[in-house]
């Protein structure tokens, strides 16, 4: 239960894709005044985010990660085997935006494409998922795909949500590699908190209608309709400083990891509070917790490899290391990743 | 490339739910008259359909029936379901995944390991994929692939290229870690080139739900649909089907040298039974081993296979050793064939709510 | 090919009895309709191993377009 050892896999390499365009906090007319948004920014420790333009979504931030770390790698499209596209803002209802991508990207008609949606724990559970396909031999190369435009499920009139979370993608490759000790992965539901991030229309329980557009006000700078995103922010906070460093500590007693030998502590970039008591709690210092929420907000499912690619590619291309990588959030969902990298492709941040 | 093959892997049941509400093809005016509605019927074999027409089922409360009752006839302890996958392009919500608010409804633990796919008629085939991989290498045990759509409620009832096709269902397949057995052999294909063959334009986030959406125009062949309702080129799926369909499975049949001669069924994704045919007879199988489920339950979109096992295959699955080939082609454009045994599994009867 | 095709043609569109001219603009045909269209994807796959995309499809407008066509993608 709860555990999972993947062996003969790696990672081979990661890129991610930003928008250009940049929203300071300090700007933001969500905030009455200078100090109130100097306080938001000291607490969250997001300065600054950026948002796609209207035409586009997730898929072409993966697909432009993507499309720069096959080059990088020098793979042949007519190799990748798998391709996976993990998000909560696909291009469509229906068909899925993996097979769009599998077109776009140019891969092979038998490759195997399918979209999973996850929120912030995503990036985990697919390297869980793309590693349980690729740990048998039957595929040797797959493409992760990791990406939500945040910015478009926000209401620009909800202070409490709209200043933490900025928009990415991401593409990681993995491969098979006989006797590579691969991934291991603890994960976690609790769907009985499932309302504690959501947006109330849109799915089918309660499909979208005129109404839905309809902007109500909440309270004093918390205006948002049903499209829009709800996170009660108490519930979310409680849940991650328990559950996520049992999660961490629990995967690191079951792979006999010691704390002074990770390298980095790879956690989902929720924001400064959350990210400093977790590692806090789990005894990890500055120096080992890169963050990327400064410059970037919560980017959910991306949050992880854009921060690898963001602070420590440097690291990544040129040295061993052993990281721990932990997503967690809307579900809720968990999941904590145990890995070693060895030299592996990470091209600069791309800007679209 | 393709092609992939899970040992280890038991497939230990199938349970399956559909509305009690019917829609009759027989009185659907939308067909025309008398004449064009029993060639429709004739042409499609579509008779009826159950669907979740005024009701506030959703495809996660029918899967959440099938999976309590296909638990209970496994005698499995809920705690001991190590992973859930959902398949669906009918969830509760955007987010979060409707896998985990089952997970709690369920009353699984809270390791169980969950996640939703996006995919239509493909479904089952990549989420049994799926669902294998993740427990193949022994570290999960138990796993339940819940798939289902409330295809009706995308389709516009101005439109009968499409909304006489379509019905209703959820359904559980229960799948285990079996040390020594042969398993299961997959075959997966994607051809995004035709995308737009199946497609709701509005209410992703390539374009936005706006008023807009709402408004129903009409297109030449006189049928009416809004933006928020499924495109379908019938011409289109149905070339892609008769060519692709036939050729997974010989692929698959090649590749892991299965002599489809001793396959005892073969069950295709119900689409319609002008293409079934198509298919059976471009690969050459006897009548009697293609069992059809869309008469009565139409085209359930990714439900379509299990459901099929469910009403068509109960008695035989629960009671004699099974060779089976699956295939389902269709949104995306994807499509798969996948193998397995059964040797007396669990199978109960189809639930109506 | 000519005499094969016209006759394949004929049996699908179930027009035995009526002479068909190269010239014909088939969708003209009363016969003709959309379940008609289908069956004539499946004699092209069948008989001809060959797809014609439903754009390309479009283009043709008589029966000797389309044999055309189907001599064109059987020669290659």
């Amino acid at each position: 239960m709860a555990f999972q050892t993947i062996p003969n896999v790696i990672i081979s390499g990661i890129a991610a894709c930003v928008p250009k365009n940049i929203e300071k906090n300090i700007d933001s007319s969500l905030f009455s005044n200078l100090d109130d948004a100097t306080k938001f920014i000291k607490s969250t420790g997001i300065v600054e985010k950026r948002t796609v333009s209207d035409d586009l979504t997730s898929s072409d931030l993966c697909y432009y990660a993507a499309e720069k770390l096959i080059s990088n790698l020098n793979w042949g499209k007519e190799d990748i085997d798998c391709l996976i596209f993990i998000t909560q803002t696909p291009d469509f209802i229906v068909p899925a935006t993996s097979c769009i991508l599998q077109n776009r990207l140019g891969l092979s008609k038998e490759c195997h494409a399918f979209d999973v949606t996850l929120g912030c724990s995503a990036w985990v559970y697919g390297l869980s998922i793309m590693g349980s396909l690729i740990s048998s031999g039957n595929f040797k190369k797959g493409l992760l795909l990791v990406g939500e435009t945040t910015t478009k499920t926000k209401s620009k009139q909800d202070k409490s949500t709209y200043p933490l979370f900025g928009d990415a993608g991401s593409a990681t490759a993995i491969e098979f590699s006989p006797g590579s000790s691969g991934f291991k992965v603890h994960s976690g539901t609790d769907g009985s908190k499932f309302s504690a991030i959501n947006i109330p229309d849109g799915g089918f329980r309660s499909q979208t209608n005129l109404n839905s557009l309809d902007m109500v006000k909440f309270e004093e700078g918390v205006v948002r309709n049903k499209l829009q995103y709800i996170m009660d922010g108490a519930a979310v906070f409680t849940f991650t400083i328990t559950t996520v460093p049992k999660s961490i500590t629990l995967l690191m007693e079951k792979s006999q990891v010691e704390n002074e030998n990770i390298d980095f502590l790879l956690l989902h970039q929720a924001n400064k509070m959350i990210v400093d008591k977790v590692s806090s709690k789990l005894k990890f210092e500055e120096e080992r917790v890169p963050t990327s929420y400064e410059k970037f907000g919560n980017t959910s499912c991306s949050s992880i490899p854009l921060t690898m690619v963001h602070k420590i590619s440097s690291h990544l291309r040129t040295k061993k290391l052993n990281l721990i990588a932990c997503g967690f959030g809307s579900g809720l969902s968990w999941a904590t990743a145990y890995f070693e990298t060895k030299n592996i492709i990470c091209p600069d941040l791309i800007e679209v | 490339m393709g092609f992939q093959n899970f040992k280890n892997i038991k497939v230990q049941g199938f349970a399956a739910c559909v509305p009690k509400h019917i829609e009759n093809n027989e009185n659907l005016n939308l067909l025309g008259d008398s004449e064009q509605i029993i060639k429709f019927i004739e042409t499609t074999g579509i008779k009826q359909r159950h669907t979740v027409k005024g009701q506030s089922i959703r495809t996660s409360d029918m899967c959440l029936v099938a999976a309590e009752k296909l638990l209970k006839e496994l005698n499995w302890n809920k705690n001991d379901v190590d992973c859930l996958l959902f398949v669906s392009q009918t969830s509760d919500y955007i987010f979060p995944a409707t896998s985990c608010i089952l997970q709690d409804k369920l009353g699984l633990s809270n390791d169980c390991f969950t996640m939703d796919i996006s995919l239509g008629c493909s479904g089952w085939i990549h989420g049994m994929a799926t669902i294998s991989a993740l427990l193949q290498n022994g570290g999960f045990k138990k796993g339940l692939l819940l798939a289902g759509d409330t295809s009706t409620m995308t389709k516009s009832p101005f439109d009968k290229s499409s909304y006489p096709l379509f019905g209703d269902a959820g359904t559980a397949t229960a799948i285990e870690f079996v040390e020594g057995v042969d398993g299961i052999m997959v075959h997966t294909s994607t051809d995004g080139k035709g995308h737009g063959a199946i497609i709701i334009p509005d209410g992703g986030f390539r374009n936005f739900y706006s008023p807009e959406s709402e408004i129903y125009k009409e297109y030449e062949d006189g049928s009416r649909r809004n933006n928020l309702q499924t495109f379908m080129d019938g011409a289109a799926v149905f070339t892609f089907g008769i060519t692709k369909g036939p050729r997974s499975v010989f692929a698959l049949a090649e590749k892991y040298n299965l002599n489809l001669a001793e396959i005892d069924y073969f069950v295709f994704h119900q689409a319609n039974k002008f293409m079934v045919e198509k298919i059976r007879n471009k690969i050459k199988i006897p009548s009697e081993k293609v069992p059809y489920s869309l008469d009565e339950y139409g085209n359930t979109s990714c439900s379509s296979i299990p459901l099929t096992i469910v009403t068509r295959l109960s008695n035989k699955i629960q009671n004699e050793k099974l060779k089976i080939m699956t295939c389902a082609f269709g949104v995306g454009l994807s499509w798969g064939s996948i193998y397995f045994e059964t040797d007396g599994i669990v199978c109960p009867e189809i639930i109506m709510i | 090919m000519e005499t094969k095709f016209i006759e394949l043609f004929k049996e699908v569109l179930e027009l035995e009895d009526k002479n068909v001219n190269l010239t014909d603009e088939f969708r003209q045909y009363d016969e003709w309709d959309s379940l008609v269209y289908l069956s004539i994807i499946a004699m092209l796959d069948d008989e001809y191993d060959i797809v014609i995309e439903t754009d390309e499809f479009k283009k043709i407008l008589t029966v000797g377009d389309l044999m055309e066509e189907v001599k064109k993608r059987t020669s290659k």
